[in-house]
């Protein structure tokens, strides 16, 4: 177990490299520049060079990279070339948010997805099935920001039950809550309607029925832990998708999140700020799988962590 | 019981009252076509502590006739479409879903074929035990635990506290059996219904589960209900027969009766198909020439763990085997499951990693490159146990057989074409046949395509692993003789691996019994047989379910043994066998 843990922080460590210079390559050819940014239109040339030398972005791509690395290492995430502050303040200061609509998310993904999938294996092949299947592929293929508005018209616009936007109070994390959650739970109840469905064939389900048990025994205590298994590696991945949706869903809402902070550093080019949320989502990513592969042999003991 | 049996059994006064009552049963299932009779006007009754055999082969109804029992048929297209099942005179079928769920696992319980997946994997033997207690008994938890305790006590396994925390995957397929019995009778249930118990053990584990079904019946005299296909178990256990086929019963007798005088023409050719011990035909000796050649085999799979991912144990799944395939000859490789007998098969096609030299006509195996390996894979060909994983269900038949040949660039697709047709009339199928796809034969129909298959090459040896295990022991007996009749026509070799000592006596000039990797005793059939030396052999051939009832076995030690692990820490050896001739080429193993 503890070999298993080390092997496994190890190779975190080298993805988030991984991803720390691939993204840093790509900023480095992006043919956006943005001492331009930082300068502004009216700028002489020798401004702009003076710009550059300060920030060190005249150096080759290797002396760069080295340099963000060995700050990094000591902790230091730069400073944004716009607001001067440090981008870790920065992410420290609107991650909380993004944590909070991301549990949030997450719960009402599982419990949507979860409740739809049980429902639909369990009355397989019927019209209620059909439905929520239908809505499953509905939920799957909606643009965020489409879902994301119409909820706001009707609740928050129209019925006013939930305030239009900002942060503070529960009420205001309900709706991006609710949309990520309804977005995201098309995914689970499909895979969780297909491992139900094949655990209800299992013969132990039919040890279970012949020793005469209740349907609701026999559907949560024995095939439910079997079938949530594949669903748990999927939390693991679906970190990753939560992380590109919440760009748009922050804007809509006006959620202070790190989703926010993301969207209008790549607007401005401020490359440290870019840097410091790649590397934080990585890192929930990494964070996330590793959980989720952690809690699997509590569920089901045949797995061996090694 | 509220409507309690009132009519005594005319002229039988001394006969107990009959526990279960089968009136008339029809099964069904709803097709596109229409209702599809599945059981037909089956009627039979169970006396307390009688064995009833419900015997037949696939397809016959028996499996269905024990769901529709314990009223488990897969809903909604499989159902009771006529008569009555009474269990001390209440109708069962007409019973609503609540009141069934009270006699299920309580009055009538039932254990399964498959061990290793008739458990929840994710819940301990001990809760699962409980659980069944408790689903029909207020007690408490601990008192529940006290009695799940019991009931593994009963069925004879070791260390019953610790069972109750460990995890079905922890135990062995004896093992789990012995939990499923003793879920089942902790209630002490009026009815056990059995289908295939044993059928996915082992044959010395089978013996053991036999004489443990038998002894709780003697203690607790439950009916039992027993499915089999085996007729060597029926003749072992039951006191009636009930043989099926189709849906319907063909005949139905005492078991000594059904034994010695078959009525019907089906049962007849059933017991004539089953496999004995001791009717293999002596065939002349062969050359000594060997078409393969194994010596000092070894093939082991490491086990990885530690901080660095390094090999920290190994599984000797072959150790220092050493045998020849002569030609034209069978040779058997016999024993249980993981003893190494299916590695060495795939040793001999180059897909596992071995030690040792393997010469096949002449030519070693060791140091091939690609090409050499393809050459040498031509003289070699495989037929696997289920022959409808072993066919790709895509494509047509005739571009299955025909398979091998393209992959060798052998002729153009025309005389490909016509040498499929040639194999498929071979081995008794219908050449017209060759543009339909492998599920819509049956599984005879298959092995035989996969064999069509193998001798497209016109291989020097066929491997069979468990060819015939999978069918039906009517279908077995005629691809067995398909197989014998190839071998003199194309003068091919065999290695016959099987866990079936029966099939073994019959088709094999010699044989090889195996045990954790090694081999313990080779010989010809008739050495192995007739005077087996190792006490693993004896063990083996003793447990083997003999058809014939008028044969009473001795008692054999009621002791579960579990076999050993093939898995030991780097650096560890297994103990040795070394093979001692004792007369005319026949090698006994002693430890050295």
């Amino acid at each position: 177990m503890a070999a298993y843990l080390i092997r496994r922080l190890i190779q975190s460590a080298l993805i988030l490299l991984g991803v720390s210079f691939i993204t840093f390559f790509l900023l480095y050819v992006l043919p956006a520049d943005p001492v331009r940014q930082i300068a502004g239109r009216a700028a002489t040339a020798e401004t702009v060079e003076n710009i550059r030398e300060q920030l060190g972005l005249d150096k080759p791509f290797v002396v760069q990279y080295a340099r963000y690395m060995g700050a990094l290492l000591q902790g230091d995430m730069g400073r944004s070339y716009l607001q001067k502050t440090q981008v870790a303040e920065l992410i420290l200061s609107r991650l909380p948010a993004t944590l909070l609509l991301m549990v949030g998310a997450i719960f009402c993904e599982l419990v949507l997805g979860l409740t739809m999938g049980i429902i639909a294996a369990l009355w397989r092949g019927r019209a209620l099935d059909q439905t929520l299947m239908v809505t499953s592929f509905v939920t799957v293929s909606a643009p965020q920001f489409v879902v994301s508005l119409l909820l706001l018209y009707v609740f928050a616009v129209k019925l006013g039950w939930f305030p239009i936007g900002g942060y503070g109070t529960f009420a205001h994390l309900v709706l991006p809550a609710v949309t990520l959650g309804i977005l995201g739970s098309g995914w689970y109840s499909r895979m969780m309607r297909s491992s139900m469905i094949d655990v209800l064939r299992a013969d132990y389900i039919r040890t279970a029925r012949a020793k005469g048990l209740t349907r609701a025994r026999i559907v949560l205590r024995h095939a439910l832990p079997n079938a949530i298994l594949p669903v748990i590696a999927m939390i693991g991945i679906d970190i990753g998708i939560f992380m590109g949706g919440i760009v748009v869903v922050e804007s809509v809402f006006g959620w202070p999140g790190i989703g926010q902070l993301a969207w209008q550093a790549i607007q401005r080019v401020d490359i440290p700020i870019i840097m410091g949320v790649t590397l934080v989502s990585a890192f929930a990513i990494v964070l996330g799988n590793l959980l989720a592969d952690l809690i699997a042999p509590f569920i089901d003991p045949r797995i061996k962590l090694r | 019981m509220t409507l309690a049996e009132t009519t005594p059994t005319s002229g039988a006064v001394t006969a107990p009252e009959p526990v279960l009552r089968v009136e008339g049963l029809c099964v069904s299932v709803r097709t596109e076509a229409g209702l599809k009779p599945l059981v037909q006007d089956l009627s039979f009754q169970l006396r307390k502590g009688e064995t009833l055999a419900i015997a037949g082969e696939s397809g016959s109804g028996k499996s269905i006739t024990s769901l529709a029992i314990m009223g488990l048929l897969p809903p909604p297209a499989v159902r009771v479409t006529g008569g009555r099942v009474r269990l001390a005179g209440q109708d069962l079928t007409s019973l609503p879903e609540a009141a069934l769920r009270r006699v299920r696992g309580n009055r009538i319980a039932m254990i399964f074929q498959e061990p290793m997946t008739s458990l929840n994997p994710v819940m301990t033997v001990g809760a699962q035990l409980s659980e069944a207690i408790r689903a029909h008994e207020p007690v408490s938890r601990s008192e529940a635990r006290t009695r799940a305790v019991e009931a593994l006590r009963a069925v004879r396994l070791s260390e019953p506290d610790r069972r109750m925390d460990q995890y079905p995957h922890e135990l062995s397929g004896g093992m789990r059996q012995r939990v499923m019995i003793a879920m089942a009778l902790a209630l002490r249930p009026e009815v056990l219904i059995a289908d295939e118990p044993t059928t996915a053990l082992d044959v010395t584990v089978q013996r053991e589960v036999l004489d443990l079904l038998r002894d709780l019946q003697s203690q607790m005299g439950t009916a039992i209900i027993l499915i089999t296909h085996d007729m060597g178990v029926v003749a072992e256990m039951a006191d009636r027969v009930i043989v099926m086929r189709a849906g319907r019963q063909v005949e139905t007798a005492p078991t000594a009766d059904i034994f010695a005088r078959p009525q019907a023409d089906y049962t007849r050719a059933l017991l004539a198909a089953v496999p004995r011990m001791g009717q293999g035909a002596t065939r002349l000796p062969v050359t000594s020439d060997p078409i393969a050649w194994l010596s000092d085999v070894v093939v082991r799979y490491p086990l990885h763990g530690g901080l660095l991912g390094g090999v920290t144990q190994n599984v000797h799944a072959v150790e220092h085997v050493s045998f020849d395939i002569r030609k034209g000859e069978t040779f058997a490789l016999v024993g249980e499951s993981g003893c190494g007998k299916s590695t060495i098969a795939k040793a001999l096609v180059g897909l596992a990693p071995h030690e040792g030299r393997i010469e096949i006509a002449g030519q070693p195996m060791e140091g091939l490159n690609a090409a050499g390996l393809k050459a040498m894979r031509r003289r070699v060909q495989m037929i696997f146990q289920d022959p409808m994983a072993a066919l790709n269900p895509r494509m047509r038949v005739g571009d299955l057989i025909a398979e091998p040949l393209v992959i060798h660039g052998i002729g153009d697709a025309a005389s490909q074409r016509a040498r499929a047709a040639d194999l498929m009339a071979r081995v008794g199928l219908e050449p017209d046949h060759l543009n339909r796809y492998p599920h819509e034969f049956s599984g005879g129909q298959r092995q035989r395509i996969c064999i069509a298959r193998a001798l497209a090459l016109q291989p020097d040896l066929i491997i069979a692993d468990e060819s015939v295990s999978a069918l039906d022991v009517s279908v077995q007996a005629r691809v067995l003789d398909l197989l014998r009749a190839l071998q003199t026509e194309f003068h091919m070799s065999y290695l016959f691996i099987s866990h079936d000592m029966a099939v073994v006596d019959n088709i094999s000039d010699r044989v090889g019994v195996m045990y954790l990797g090694q081999i313990v005793e080779l010989g010809t059939r008739a050495q192995i047989f007739g005077n087996p030396q190792h006490p693993y052999t004896r063990r083996l051939i003793s447990a083997v379910p003999i058809p014939d009832p008028t044969l009473k076995r001795a008692a054999s030690p009621r002791l579960s043994a579990e076999v050993p692990s093939p898995v030991h820490p780097v650096g560890r050896q297994p103990v040795r066998v070394i093979l001692r001739d004792i007369g005319e080429g026949h090698l006994v193993g002693t430890e050295a």
